[in-house]
């Protein structure tokens, strides 16, 4: 079997060395009602020739995105990622490697990881940001639970702006520890008043920059209100190529934002690998989940990195920990790095600028064909109300060679209200033509 | 500074009128190594004995560290949050943590004086 | 003499190792490089939200990024490149036909909420895996979503948690042994559990009597490493489990050291409830300096109405994702772990490294493990102390006696080790044994390999004993950098870099 080295020989010799009959005898301490005797019953070994075969075959029954007209957002959206990224990201160096536990053979990925925090500190306008998360929706969870520490209170409350996921994911983590989550309702016409529910024993208030239905809302009077309460604002990013275009929300007052870095160097990936950002203020920093690079010198006097603030995580604070996180997500957020230091201050900013425009243009054509757009401020999603219910209109497009969006039903199923309306994301990677065609596609259902 | 009482903990204790300052040893803080951020209780906050009452942390480890008395916390040591080093440099002087107003000076009677401790804690080691 | 400490070049560099500042360093405003064209110009729909001030990024072109990052990944150890003995980390080999497949558009390049007509291949994909998983492991359903082991150990007392309260038999406490592995408490913490320790016995084993005597009507579950972190499996695990279920509680299993049992044994068969397994260890995903990793959670019938959404089924018209409680025919899940589905992107990678080695590759696998780790105990043990007799599993445990008297502790011996070409093993853990040293080979180490290791591990404790602690000491001085001050790192953490203030605008 190609990838196991031992011949018949050196396991017969080893043996000899170990002074055991057989490897059946190393498995001694195994009770012999459960030790089988027999591979279980799975296909037998196979070469590169037939796994690929057979996994290519699977691939081939699926639409990739980059095949047909492609808009769906909802949290993860598609964008051109340069091909310097992946071949990188390949080296053995960075994808073989370990956690950088001995900085001294990991500076490759401590330097990394440092670079990436400052990004993402800069492109958020926070203090300072932890080496990444499992993705948004977990960051967003584990935001609640570190405002409440730092709070010393128990209650959250959830804008109606918020991904259904994120919802879900951040009322799970909090399901056995003490905690009355506020769902707001699904906030369509953007009218939502979060402050007034703000109260005693809310230790943060979480809502969406741009929220679930692409809006665009000035945070910083969910700020004002929030600290004047004693409470933390938690922003929630499902899209960071906003930021290229619109101010931070660290500009607005966020004491921790929770995003999802995907959309930078990552490909879609059925829903994952995906990359969590976390950011937060100085003053904070103690209370932060998730690894950390930090700066320092090494005996000789040269500046290097090693993971530091490690006594906040399980391995040593264990019961008391700050999160019960082991894994980031480094490859991933390798790739995030790569990609922002390719596109740079202005790259990035002309990267949002094109995604923007684009939705601007698709958001006339829209109102030009007569179909509803819901939400008056965007980055590069629009909600649209269609007069039928969208799912069916999604399903059918999908067979005529058009992937048209994301039903909200698709996230909030059995509500009425919503029902007919559909989630468009335009980014850079599409065409006049993709545009021309679901427009007209969609003019046929509206 | 023969008036210091230890508890089991490695925490000490001195007493001047019904005010305790706490810290913890010597012995601790070489165990620890190089403490890197002590997180000290509000003023205010009732402790309990052999509650929790502070956390002192190293590179490697983070200890709990449990009030050796019961009382209310008066005073912490400002000083540690930019110079932790304190803690290492001088465990029972300028490294204390806290100052604790006794609810019942008679918890004081179980603690051991320095030279039982130093025994003590040479077993430990 | 200590070689390798002064740098005598004009760069700084030597040779093939190049110093390499950070991209914030190397900026020139106005510099890309990516090449996009004007965007159209368009009134604005931001809502007076535009940004203002510059971000701070840098602008460098494709042939700086490229070349900062080949000489950042220079700098890097990785299995590619040699031997990780890491105890519990299971540092296999990664296949890059693993890569490859995960790369292919039809699965990297789809999005998790398409209509499920269209995904077809990925639902089918999943399922599949799902299936190798259920077999090898001898349970009936899993938890595909979480994303890491933590993760998985998350969603497995989670689902614990759930099933107790809806049986009206809601619990406080959880045990666990002293060797766990620290995100065990810290799991359980956040499922609001308090958290009581098992002693071991001489053996390193679970004391089961210690067990029975914790046992009782507030015990929600029991989390186990089997094998142990201690490298040894629990031969009284079937005991165990009983007493457990006795007791009315769930017994959870972390998978992390499965690759020792892989093909040979199957958790459901020893009364496991709930075990997560890490396909970045046992399953050759890559460990990507960190991440990411994915961590699928099987369950026992007694915890499948419970697990957490979505799941995939296959009925008679193809594949459906179920993500939603209302869809879920009767099952009671407890939440939603993460967005989307789940790491498809190690599915893959997972995938195509089992079907590659197959029932009997897998069963060699674990096979080979075993005896590379026994053949490291019969060749070490005479100079090192180990810690509890064999046979042990995939791992081997020493503790630092070996080193007693000679001023090199076990951090000083994994610096020297380092210096030869080796990552160090896993050290001081578990807590239950003094300056632990363990050690895991895997199966993809040649038995050439194994034997430069054993002999360079052999010439190190030599050099301990015989009093050579100044060079154990000063170790590394080979590497790129030296050792550095976590200290001053911890006390005063500078954690991004920030323009000088004396020179150029502040970034934010």
């Amino acid at each position: 079997m190609r990838y196991l080295p031992l011949t018949d020989a050196d396991r017969h010799d080893m043996l000899g060395v170990i002074g055991a009959p057989s490897v059946d005898s190393l498995f001694s301490d195994v009770p012999d009602s459960v030790h089988l005797s027999e591979p279980v019953d799975l296909p037998a070994h196979q070469g590169e020739l037939e796994v690929e075969r057979a996994l290519t075959a699977m691939a081939a029954e699926n639409i990739s995105a980059g095949s047909v007209p492609f808009f769906l957002g909802a949290g993860a959206y598609r964008h051109h990622v340069p091909a310097s990224v992946d071949h990188l990201i390949q080296r053995g160096e960075f994808l073989t490697s370990y956690t950088p536990y001995q900085p001294e053979v990991s500076q490759g990925t401590l330097q990394y990881l440092f670079e990436f925090q400052t990004q993402v500190a800069l492109i958020t306008g926070m203090d300072v940001a932890n080496a990444s998360m499992y993705d948004g929706a977990t960051s967003c969870a584990e935001a609640a639970l570190m405002a409440r520490r730092v709070t010393r209170r128990a209650d959250v409350v959830l804008s109606g702006g918020l991904h259904p996921h994120y919802t879900e994911t951040t009322e799970t983590l909090l399901k056995f520890l003490d905690s009355t989550i506020d769902v707001l309702p699904p906030d369509v016409e953007g009218e939502e008043d979060i402050a007034a529910h703000i109260a005693d024993g809310t230790a943060c208030v979480i809502v969406q920059y741009p929220d679930m239905f692409g809006r665009v809302r000035d945070l910083q009077p969910i700020a004002d209100a929030c600290h004047d309460a004693g409470s933390l604002l938690v922003v929630v990013m499902n899209e960071v190529v906003a930021l290229g275009a619109l101010r931070s929300p660290g500009d607005m007052g966020a004491d921790i934002v929770a995003a999802e870095g995907r959309s930078i160097g990552n490909p879609l990936n059925f829903g994952g690998p995906y990359v969590g950002l976390f950011a937060t203020r100085e003053k904070f920093v103690r209370q932060m989940p998730g690894r950390l690079a930090g700066e320092t010198l090494d005996v000789d006097g040269k500046r290097g990195w090693v993971l530091t603030l490690s006594t906040r995580e399980q391995h040593i604070r264990r019961e008391k920990a700050t999160s019960n996180i082991c894994t980031n997500s480094g490859l991933c957020a390798l790739a995030f790095t790569i990609h922002l230091s390719l596109l740079g201050e202005d790259g990035f900013r002309r990267l949002a600028a094109i995604n923007h425009a684009k939705t601007v243009q698709l958001a006339d054509r829209f109102a030009a064909a007569g179909i509803e757009v819901v939400n008056d401020t965007f980055f590069n999603e629009l909600t649209l109300r269609l007069a039928e219910p969208a799912e069916p209109v999604v399903d059918r497009l999908a067979k005529d060679g058009i992937l048209a969006g994301v039903p909200v039903s698709r996230l909030r199923p059995g509500d009425a209200a919503l029902a007919n309306l559909l989630l468009v994301a335009v980014t850079e990677t599409v065409t006049d033509n993709d545009m021309d065609r679901l427009c007209a596609a969609l003019k046929e259902a509206a | 500074m023969s008036d210091l009482k230890f508890s089991k903990e490695h925490e000490w204790v001195r007493l001047e009128g019904d005010i305790a300052t706490v810290g913890i040893s010597h012995f601790a803080q070489e165990q620890l190594g190089d403490v890197v951020f002590v997180e000290l209780p509000d003023v205010g906050k009732q402790v309990v004995k052999d509650g929790d009452a502070a956390v002192v942390e190293s590179v490697k480890a983070a200890s709990e560290v449990y009030a050796p008395v019961s009382g209310e916390i008066v005073e912490v040591n400002g000083e540690l949050e930019d110079d932790p080093e304190l803690v290492n440099k001088s465990p029972t002087g300028e490294g204390w943590f806290m100052k604790i107003r006794l609810s019942d000076a008679s918890e004081l009677d179980g603690m051991m004086d320095e030279a039982a401790y130093n025994d003590f804690a040479a077993s430990q080691g | 003499m200590m070689e390798g400490d002064s740098t005598d070049t004009f760069t700084g560099n030597r040779g093939l190792r190049l110093e390499e500042p950070l991209i914030f360093e190397q900026d020139a405003p106005g510099r890309s490089g990516v090449d996009l064209p004007e965007p159209p110009p368009v009134q604005s729909r931001l809502g007076g939200l535009d940004r203002e001030d510059a971000i701070g990024l840098p602008g460098l072109s494709e042939p700086q990024v490229v070349r900062h990052y080949t000489r950042l990944s220079q700098k890097n150890y990785a299995i590619d490149a040699g031997f990780y003995p890491l105890g519990s980390c299971t540092m296999k080999h990664n296949p890059r036909l693993n890569e490859k497949m995960a790369r292919l558009p039809g699965f990297s390049d789809l999005h998790p909420l398409q209509p499920e007509a269209t995904v077809q291949g990925a639902l089918r994909l999943i399922d599949t895996l799902a299936h190798w998983i259920k077999t090898l492991t001898g349970m009936p359903a899993v938890a595909m979503s979480p994303a890491a082991g933590a993760h998985g150990e998350l969603c497995g007392l989670m689902t614990a948690r759930a099933a107790l309260e809806a049986r009206g038999d809601a619990r406080k406490r959880v045990l666990v042994p002293d060797s766990a592995h620290g995100t065990n408490p810290a799991t359980a913490a956040i499922c609001g559990y308090e958290v009581e320790a098992i002693p071991l016995t001489s053996r390193g084993r679970v004391d089961l009597s210690a067990l029975k005597a914790a046992l009782n009507d507030d015990v929600a579950a029991f989390m186990l490493t089997n094998p142990n972190t201690c490298g040894l499996f629990e031969d009284e695990i079937l005991e165990q489990a009983h007493a457990v279920h006795d007791a009315g509680g769930f017994f959870y299993c972390d998978g992390a050291n499965f690759n020792a049992i892989v093909g040979r044994v199957r958790p459901g068969d020893l009364g496991i409830d709930c075990m997560h397994l890490n396909l970045h260890k046992t399953f050759s995903t890559p460990h990507g300096g960190g991440g990411p990793g994915s961590g699928p959670v099987v369950l026992s019938e007694a915890l499948v109405d419970y697990a957490p959404l979505p799941w995939v089924v296959h009925g008679d018209e193809g594949f459906r994702l179920v993500e939603h409680e209302g869809d879920a025919a009767g099952a009671a899940p407890y939440g939603r772990m993460k967005a989307f589905h789940g790491q498809m992107g190690m599915f893959v990678r997972a995938l195509a490294y089992m079907m590659s080695h197959g029932s009997d590759g897998l069963r060699q696998a674990s096979s080979d493990a075993v005896l590379n780790a026994n053949y490291l105990l019969a060749s070490l043990s005479k100079e090192l102390s180990l810690a509890y007799d064999g046979p042990c599993m995939h791992e081997v445990l020493f503790d630092d006696g070996f080193l007693k008297g000679t001023d090199v502790t076990t951090l000083d011996f994994a610096k020297a080790m380092i210096d030869e070409g080796f990552h160090p093993m896993t050290m001081y853990f578990p807590l239950v044994v003094h300056g632990a040293l363990l050690m895991e080979p895997t199966e993809t180490e040649s038995r050439e390999s194994l034997d430069q290791f054993v002999e360079t591990i052999l010439h190190l404790a030599k050099r301990a004993r015989a009093g050579d602690a100044q060079a154990f000491h000063d170790a590394p001085v080979h590497t790129p950098r030296r050792r550095l001050d976590e200290t001053a790192a911890a006390r005063r953490p500078i954690l991004r870099w920030r323009p000088d203030p004396v020179q150029g605008e502040a970034a934010e």
